[in-house]
């Protein structure tokens, strides 16, 4: 058994190295999208809006359900078939979209839950001042409720750069697609999956750190 | 008697439950009226559905020119109705993300759209008048009961409401606030301000009521100027309860 190539590790890092924009793009590009989706999908289901709610209630209901790479495949293999505009979809994009739709099923249930965590009497003080359904949400509930759901849509947002190594299956190069195409050249699988592994873990790591930051800073600003 | 504010056959129920019947209630501008009786009894539900923060079922309540029909009222009706009635909660419900200054101003930048440099002026006009003008950047977390209620009593105030509703706004409070809360209703109880107080002080009742309502099982059994109810109601169920609690 040879013993791992660390000189050759050394060289692979430059490479891997190089897709961390891509990887990062694709992840801060889904949850932006991800934030906006979920909170209208969470809105949506503590108003219990006639209709549209039971729509909602079966899309989280799905994409919970179901794994990422399935619906992954799903989008970028499957839908391209019924719908004849889908066929250009790079992988990037198809990526892009199945991580929001994916994430931002868990992050609705999680905003759910901060919302209807906010003290029904806020909601009733500010009917009372005559604010509408909007602006009272806007204003006072959906601000209390982005502090208590801050730290879990933080660990989705982790999930969700994790999550981005799937889009090598749609034949995009990003850290785990580049990693691959190293190993698949110089037959050192070890060392290249290694070296990918210990990349995933730094950022998650730096993330973390500033997810405990958050987290200090929003616990001194709610402290009640 | 000139009514400019008039209940009429107000009802609400739940479910099967009929938590108001039939309310006919007329306020005269300034007036300043009690509302007294058992618990459970559709004082707070009355208040609530002035307010349509629960929605009556039938009855008409005429607030000047605004005319609800309960039945059939749109949303416009009940943001009007809102904007010109000021309520009053039992246990504050301020805006935990808001400064006390914030929480008065927000009807007034939000609601009405004034500047911010006004509305600011404003609050901090009431913010001295409840007596807290030092604490105007203070949020809610980092004031007593008494002083949350204050900042609840004035984020009414600044709607400059046609009627203010106050739901029993001393009963959550610890003893020792209950005084300061008690004497910033009375400071505002100028004869100008129309108001409609559930409580169940009845000393406070007594003395700044110009007419006191005794409610039970939904309905008004009696009313009458203070010395009147206190003294010398007629109906038994009012002694009855007077006794109770006196």
């Amino acid at each position: 058994m040879n013993a791992l190539d660390i000189a050759y590790m050394w060289d692979l890092v430059p490479v891997i190295a190089g897709y961390i924009p891509l990887t990062l793009f694709m992840a801060l590009v889904s949850m932006v999208l991800a934030l906006i989706l979920s909170a209208m999908l969470a809105i949506v289901r503590v108003l219990k809006l006639p209709v549209i709610d039971r729509g909602v209630a079966i899309f989280i209901s799905f994409f919970r359900g179901t794994p990422l790479l399935v619906q992954l495949f799903l989008f970028y293999y499957g839908l391209p078939q019924l719908f004849s505009f889908m066929t250009n979809i790079n992988g990037v994009t198809a990526a892009i979209i199945g991580l929001t739709l994916h994430f931002s099923a868990y992050m609705a249930e999680s905003i759910r839950g901060a919302i209807l965590g906010v003290d029904r009497s806020q909601w009733e003080a500010a009917a009372s001042i005559g604010m509408t359904q909007g602006q009272l949400l806007r204003r006072i509930i959906l601000p209390q409720a982005a502090r208590t759901a801050a730290p879990t849509l933080m660990n989705y947002f982790i999930d969700m750069i994790k999550g981005t190594s799937l889009a090598f299956t749609l034949g995009v190069t990003e850290m785990m697609g580049a990693a691959q195409k190293e190993a698949a050249g110089s037959f050192l699988y070890l060392e290249a999956f290694l070296v990918v592994a210990l990349f995933y873990w730094g950022i998650v790591e730096i993330l973390s750190v500033g997810q405990r930051r958050m987290e200090q800073y929003l616990g001194k600003a709610v402290a009640r | 008697m000139s009514c400019n504010i008039e209940i009429s056959g107000l009802t609400k129920r739940f479910g099967q439950n009929t938590v108001l019947n039939n309310i006919d209630l007329c306020l005269k501008p300034g007036e300043r009226v009690a509302i007294i009786g058992p618990s459970g009894t559709g004082k707070s539900t009355l208040l609530r559905c002035l307010n349509f923060l629960d929605a009556p079922d039938e009855g008409r309540i005429t607030l000047g020119d605004l005319k609800v029909d309960a039945a059939r009222a749109s949303k416009a009706d009940i943001l009007a109705l809102r904007r010109r009635t000021g309520f009053v909660f039992q246990n504050y419900a301020l805006f935990a993300n808001k400064s006390a200054r914030q929480n008065i101003m927000e009807g007034l930048t939000t609601v009405r759209g004034w500047p911010a440099a006004k509305a600011t002026d404003r609050a901090n006009q009431i913010l001295t008048r409840i007596g807290l003008a030092d604490r105007g950047d203070s949020f809610p977390s980092a004031l007593s009961g008494g002083q949350q209620q204050r900042v609840g009593i004035g984020r009414a105030m600044a709607l400059d409401a046609d009627l203010m509703l106050f739901d029993e706004p001393t009963s959550a409070l610890d003893p020792e606030w209950v005084g300061e809360v008690l004497d910033l209703i009375r400071a505002i109880a100028d004869g100008r301000q129309t108001m409609l107080i559930v409580t169940h002080e009845m000393q406070f009742a007594r003395e700044i009521a110009d007419r006191v309502v005794f409610m039970e099982g939904g309905r008004i059994v009696e009313q009458g100027p203070p010395d009147q109810i206190f003294g010398n109601a007629r109906d038994e169920r009012t002694r009855a309860f007077l006794r109770r609690v006196g």
